[in-house]
């Protein structure tokens, strides 16, 4: 059943009082289920959660991020990723098997500042959130703008099935690599092409609320281009 | 104790205050939502009087270490006066009553945020009094929740906070600074209005029980009207010209 119902609710709003499966950002009490967060409420057939308009990232396993490298030990790098928790990213990781602490030297393949394109490779709530990037398309990034949004609002940026980031991706020839937790790099051989594509994401995140975002945007785009 | 009473007027035969309200009447409140753009959340309130801001950084790392809880988030809180805030000026040293303060109001927000939800994490509460006007510490968590709301913690419920109190043998709300040196007593009350819960009852006087009761009717019926203003300020910013 496609049959969503949809509200805007602030912490402490009871959403229904219906035998639903309290999913996320919300709470049950008694019979109620009251949002626990700024965001729009969605009531379907199984259940009822809330998708916040603010906030922090909360890893999950398996989350494609963005880090920034902000420090190191002998052992492994420190990454920001825009959560309450730093990303542990294990020097074996990058190096290989044979890594040597007294050898190899961290700085010399990931210095303070370097953006990294990672995957969350375990976290819980006893430790912080472990970082690999021993998969196919993950490492380094080397080139391409930063841009920070909320969390919250990087569903709305890739949009239904990739529309919303494959409208802006064709409209300007930019290629736009998203992490989960809000950092995204956008990198585009021609400049005009690349402030579009900057001026696109930010209208998104203003705007993340509004219904019918995609055409908008399209609109946007589209009327910009001729 | 040989001191001269004021002569002003708390309440008229009309049942008018001295600034001119009536006895279940607040002051005038606005509030404002994500004021700030360096903290994480931030609120802006004006309360009769008061001008109060409030900035909330977290769920961040703790510093010092040993602070850290291992099993849930601590709430660490900051409630301070500027110098500026009051008639003469205020050491900006954290007086013994600010320090009362901050206890009181993480107290009061504890029992709303979801802290469980984020262990070996703190959330900062910052909160400087621009201007006072009694009920500062009311119009201060008003603020403190909409910043926390602001700033997507999550709570189980917004905390309102509204004072109630006893003026020439009345039971009136929202006591201003007058009423508060001249009244006989004083009660701020802090309230989820959705789950029907106190997290802060404070008492300065003498009340019987029948007072006690009304006090805290009053005060509550006072915490709902915040309510309604503490929701409108989170909607215009989160949901602005696309009401529902």
């Amino acid at each position: 059943m496609d049959d969503i119902k949809r509200k805007y609710v602030i912490p402490g709003d009871v959403i229904t009082t219906g035998p639903y499966r309290a999913e996320e950002n919300v709470n049950l009490v008694g019979d109620k289920i009251i949002a626990t967060s700024v965001g729009i409420s969605e009531i379907y057939d199984s259940g009822v959660r809330v998708i916040p308009l603010t906030g922090m990232y909360l890893p999950r396993i398996d989350d494609f991020i963005i880090g920034i490298v902000k420090s190191h030990t002998s052992l492994s790098w420190e990454l920001d990723m825009r959560s309450c928790y730093p990303g542990i990213l294990p020097a074996q990781d990058v190096f290989g098997r044979d890594f040597n602490p007294k050898v190899d030297e961290l700085t010399s393949r990931l210095k303070r500042g370097d953006l990294v394109a990672a995957r969350i490779a375990n976290f819980d709530r006893s430790r912080d959130p472990l970082i690999t990037i021993g998969d196919r398309d993950l490492g380094k990034i080397e080139e391409g703008e930063l841009v920070k949004i909320s969390p919250s609002k990087v569903p709305r940026l890739i949009g239904k099935r990739g529309s919303m980031i494959q409208t802006i991706e064709s409209a300007t020839k930019a290629l736009i690599t998203i992490g989960q937790n809000g950092y995204i790099v956008v990198s585009c051989e021609d400049p005009e092409g690349l402030l579009k594509a900057l001026e696109a994401i930010r209208v998104i995140e203003e705007q993340a609320h509004v219904p019918n975002l995609t055409e908008k945007i399209q609109e946007m785009l589209g009327s910009n281009s001729e | 104790m040989g001191v001269r009473k004021s002569d002003i007027v708390l309440l008229d035969d009309k049942g008018i205050r001295c600034d001119g309200r009536k006895i279940d009447e607040p002051r005038h409140i606005m509030i404002k939502a994500g004021v700030l753009k360096n903290a994480n959340g931030s609120a802006y309130i004006e309360f009769g009087e008061n001008k109060i801001l409030a900035g909330v950084f977290g769920p961040r790392d703790v510093h010092p270490k040993h602070l850290a809880n291992t099993d849930r988030g601590i709430l660490r809180c900051r409630y301070h006066m500027q110098p500026f805030s009051v008639g003469e000026r205020k050491n900006p040293a954290p007086s013994r009553r600010e320090i009362e303060i901050s206890k009181v109001i993480k107290e009061a927000l504890e029992s709303a945020v979801m802290l469980e939800n984020f262990p070996r994490t703190v959330v900062d509460v910052y909160i400087e009094v621009l201007q006072a006007d009694g009920g500062s510490r009311c119009a201060a968590l008003d603020a403190a929740a909409v910043a926390l709301a602001d700033a997507g913690i999550p709570m189980r419920d917004m905390v309102s906070a509204c004072a109630a109190g006893k003026v020439a043998d009345t039971i009136v709300l929202d006591i201003n600074n007058e009423e508060d040196q001249e009244g006989q007593a004083d009660m701020p009350v802090a309230y989820m209005p959705n789950l029907e819960k106190i997290t802060l009852v404070q008492l300065d006087g003498v009340l019987t029980a029948q007072e006690y009761k009304k006090c805290l009717e009053t005060a509550i019926n006072g915490c709902k009207i915040v309510y309604e203003v503490q929701k409108k300020a989170l909607k215009d910013k989160f949901f602005g010209d696309n009401p529902q």
